[in-house]
């Protein structure tokens, strides 16, 4: 292409030789993917701005050492971590067994274990009373012969938490069980590995990416859980009123409060969800 | 018996059934040859007990380790054995040294002996420096030694290797020929290897073992299956013409009646070989000592090595090695009317 | 073109007319007590206390059967939650609260369209599942060991009547749970979860099948007066204010002292 003759004002040497050229960089994104990811963002990080505006900056220091926010705070993110320890315990097991086995019905025992995610939280806080209630199938039991009552308790609150995250933790890690070659397992074998050997030494290593980025997104779920909490495990501070329950109740009386409370959950989830490096959740 | 593997390998594959006798003796190298899809991976995959087998037996050791009619079935786990895979498969995310120590440490031996030991067959394969390398990290080559390193770490009866050098190049393949040669000379255990090449198999092996539809077609040792191929696959492989046909003394009645003169007088069911380099071409009938000529076409002309092979149309169809200055001087391009001339002396003829 | 566009301009207009009739109250209505007949069109919103569901919906029905045209909407809730709502500036006509002080947060932001008006009150009772199994007979009893109570959030009108009524007693009761309304609190006692729940009789009368209501003389000390106001961002403020004078009349009274209201 021949230079052209006409100059731009405070064009260079070559810039005539420049023009005309499309310009290929890594940084050039179609307008076509640009414009919906950019109103992508703005849906999703709006709301958040809208919080930190409205933010009472000035009464914030007496706010957040107002007794109920500590105690609140501790509490969610001491269930939402037991509660994804509880989904590891059971879910990387039953993913394995939705992976590696076949059984008659497993997909109907795939589909069985996603509904929690289906069902309105508040529904799945009803059933769990009807099953581990103080009259419940297993509740009453329990009850009966040991004393034992969950709802009510910490521990409710753990359980209510772990039933609507666990399908995240047992759908990630089944698909990473999935994406594994399981001809390691095969080497694993002829080299004299039994099966409980192999799977703890040669897939879990080789999917435990996998199980980190579901145990992520199980963690942030429990954090999050509002309808099968206060349904199953009631509300009362200290016990059971962790940071989306208190935030509901002062809604009620005093928004500015409220603010304050989905500020401070907003900051230690970004803050936690931020330190996660990139390596320890992808696969290499 | 003094063989240490002793099987009869009966599998159901779509498509035909695997009905394969092998035999070994410790120090043995058992070469499977055979086109894509006869059954040698079934065949090893059988062995190792990946697989279990519908009829026959696997013996390793006068232990039996399937055996179909009494329902016993050995996993692989618990049996003396130790695959080189065709991928290494090597555990990604352990080092090269760890990846070898594998197989001791399953079998409950400590994991400082283990790595001793691990580091003591890494130096024997010659990557000694390369012992705390990732897999992902080291060269094909040495990925394969590594492989092969780990296989013999448990000290198995039966070392099973498949296509161990298919995913080198040439000049690492060279190399790495040579290397395994040495370990398998020096392993105690019987080998049984895989492979579709003939120079693989005639380097490593003892003995070949052709296998063809899930049967075996030929087996003895290389130099004779190579010189003397029953199978048309072999032949092809070694690169000989072949052809069967009835001997009366020295002349053999080819398929189609057409008939050649050959150097050993047989009786019966013979197979005649020769070289392509055996064959001349001429651009007219020749008028010579060559017993053997007859009118042919040239169907295609390839590079083979420094020269070009020429496949003939023909009352047999066959293929000749010439020089390219030849080809040149004789204008012989596919389509061009040419006539092969054959010495009885170049051929061998062998009872069927 | 021409027709293309002449297309386009129709189909605008048509929706324009279409959404014009969607405001609802267009029409003058001239609102008549006591629901004479024929007074009041279009629909009416009315956010109301949890704890006046069954009365209220009674209520609206007789309503409607004496104003054809109207349609009446509920919505029930906590009366702290729907106070919120209002001063958010959802679009509601009337709203009856279960307090004086969930009132003051709606004529403090300066929502009402009038004075609000105290038209029932209401008093709490222990309620027990039926039978009363753990033979509860008073205050004294919530505190017994492994009885488990529920109270409403004191945010919550009735759980700021429980307080007051606790506290006069100088009761030291901790509950396992503070919920978000009064019908919460209740179906906690349906489903068996707890032994008790302090709760409105209108409440524990609606639930007479599953529930046992206790009397208790320290509830007198702690009545909730309801007020009801006319919005003023009503979008039907005629059918408001016929709705708010319905309420007081004397057909509507009839119904909420049968609930178990008392009269103010």
């Amino acid at each position: 292409m021949p230079p052209t003759s006409t100059k731009t004002a405070g064009a260079g040497p070559v810039a005539h030789l420049r023009r005309g050229r499309p310009r290929r960089g890594s940084a050039r994104v179609p307008v076509v993917l640009a414009v919906p990811a950019l109103l992508g963002l703005g849906f999703l990080v709006l709301p958040l701005a809208g919080l930190l505006i409205r933010t009472p900056w000035s009464s914030l220091p007496q706010r957040l050492t107002a007794p109920g926010v500590l105690e609140a705070l501790r509490l969610s993110l001491v269930t939402a971590t037991a509660a994804t320890l509880l989904c590891l315990l059971l879910g990387v097991p039953l993913a394995w067994l939705l992976a590696r086995t076949t059984f008659p019905g497993r997909r109907l025992v795939r589909a069985l274990v996603t509904v929690p995610l289906v069902l309105p939280p508040v529904v799945g806080g009803v059933a769990l009373l009807l099953v581990f209630g103080r009259r419940g199938l297993i509740g009453g039991w329990l009850d009966e012969t040991f004393g034992i009552t969950l709802p009510f308790t910490t521990t409710g609150v753990v359980l209510a938490e772990a039933f609507v995250a666990m399908p995240f933790l047992v759908i990630a890690v089944e698909g990473a069980l999935r994406g594994a070659d399981a001809r390691y397992e095969e080497a694993a074998a002829t080299l004299g590995a039994g099966r409980w050997t192999a799977f703890r030494r040669v897939t879990l290593p080789l999917v435990a990416p996998g199980i980190a980025a579901g145990a992520v997104l199980c963690w942030a779920r429990a954090l999050g859980e509002f309808g099968a909490t206060i349904t199953f495990a009631g509300n009362f501070p200290g016990r059971t009123q962790t940071m989306p329950l208190a935030v509901y109740l002062a809604l009620e009386q005093d928004l500015e409060a409220a603010i304050v409370l989905s500020l401070v959950l907003l900051v230690v989830s970004v803050a936690i969800l931020a330190s996660l490096r990139d390596r320890w959740i992808t696969t290499p | 018996m003094t063989e240490l593997l002793d099987a009869h390998l009966v599998v159901e594959r779509p498509g035909f059934t695997l009905d394969l006798p092998l035999t070994a003796a410790p120090g043995e190298v058992v070469a499977l040859l055979g086109p894509n899809g006869a059954g040698k991976t079934t065949a090893l995959r059988a062995l190792a007990g990946l697989l279990p087998l519908h009829g026959g037996h696997v013996t390793i050791g006068g232990r039996r380790l399937d055996d179909p009619d009494t329902g016993r079935f050995v996993a692989a786990e618990k049996r003396s054995i130790g695959v080189v895979f065709q991928d290494y498969l090597l555990f990604p995310h352990l080092t090269a040294l760890d990846n070898v120590a594998f197989g001791p440490r399953c079998r409950g031996v400590s994991r400082q002996r283990a790595r001793a030991d691990a580091a003591g067959w890494l130096d024997r394969v010659g990557l000694a420096e390369h012992a705390r390398r990732r897999p992902r990290q080291l060269s094909g080559g040495q990925a394969q030694r590594v492989a092969l390193a780990r296989a013999l770490a448990v000290r198995p009866d039966l070392l099973l290797l498949d296509e161990p050098l298919a995913a080198l190049d040439a000049r690492t393949r060279l190399d790495t020929r040579v290397h395994l040669h040495r370990h398998l000379a020096e392993h105690p255990g019987a080998t049984v290897l895989i492979t579709h090449d003939p120079l693989d198999a005639m380097v490593l092996a003892d003995r070949l073992v052709i296998v063809e539809q899930g049967r075996v077609v030929q087996s003895g040792d290389a130099a004779t299956v190579t010189t003397r191929p029953r199978t048309d696959y072999v032949a092809r492989l070694v690169g000989l013409n072949l052809y069967r046909g009835r001997a009366d003394g020295t002349t053999v009645e080819l398929a189609g009646g057409f008939r050649l003169a050959t150097a050993e007088p047989q009786h019966g069911e013979v197979f005649v070989a020769f070289r392509p380099s055996a064959v001349a071409l001429y651009p007219r009938q020749p008028d010579g000592s060559p017993r053997n000529t007859w009118p042919a076409t040239i169907v295609a002309v390839a590079p083979s090595g420094d020269n070009l092979r020429i496949e003939l149309a023909g009352p047999i169809p066959l293929a000749a090695d010439v020089t390219p200055a030849a080809a040149a001087h004789l204008n012989l391009t596919p389509g061009a009317r040419v006539w092969a001339a054959l010495k009885a002396t170049e051929t061998t003829t062998y009872p069927a | 073109m021409r027709g293309r566009r002449w297309t386009l301009s129709v189909a605008v207009g048509a929706l324009l007319l279409a959404t014009a009739g969607c405001g609802g109250g267009d029409d003058d209505p001239r609102p008549g007590a006591d629901g004479s007949p024929g007074a009041v069109t279009g629909s009416v919103t009315v956010l109301a206390a949890a704890s006046l569901t069954e009365s209220f919906t009674r209520i609206g029905a007789d309503f409607e059967a004496a104003n054809p045209g109207v349609t009446v909407t509920f919505s029930f809730a906590g009366s702290s939650q729907l106070a919120q709502q209002i001063t958010a500036g959802a679009p509601a006509d009337v709203f009856a609260a279960a307090s004086p002080a969930t009132m003051k947060t709606v004529t403090d932001a300066g929502d009402n369209a009038a004075e609000p008006q105290v038209f029932v009150s209401n008093q709490l009772v222990i309620a027990v599942a039926k039978g009363d199994p753990k033979g509860i007979t008073g205050l004294a009893d919530l505190t017994k060991p492994d009885t488990k109570v529920a109270l409403c959030a004191e945010q919550v009108p009735c759980g700021a009547a429980a307080k007051t009524a606790l506290d006069a007693a100088g009761s030291a009761l901790t509950p396992v749970t503070l919920e978000q309304d009064v019908k919460q609190a209740l179906s906690k006692v349906r489903l068996g979860e707890v032994d008790a729940a302090l709760v409105y009789r209108t409440d524990a009368r609606a639930a007479a099948a599953d529930v046992d209501g206790i009397e208790f003389p320290e509830s007198a000390g702690a009545v909730n007066d309801y007020p009801i106001v006319a919005l003023k961002q009503a979008p039907n403020s005629a059918g408001a204010a016929a709705f708010v004078a319905y309420v007081l009349g004397d057909k509507a009274r009839a119904v909420l002292v049968e609930a178990g209201f008392q009269a103010p």
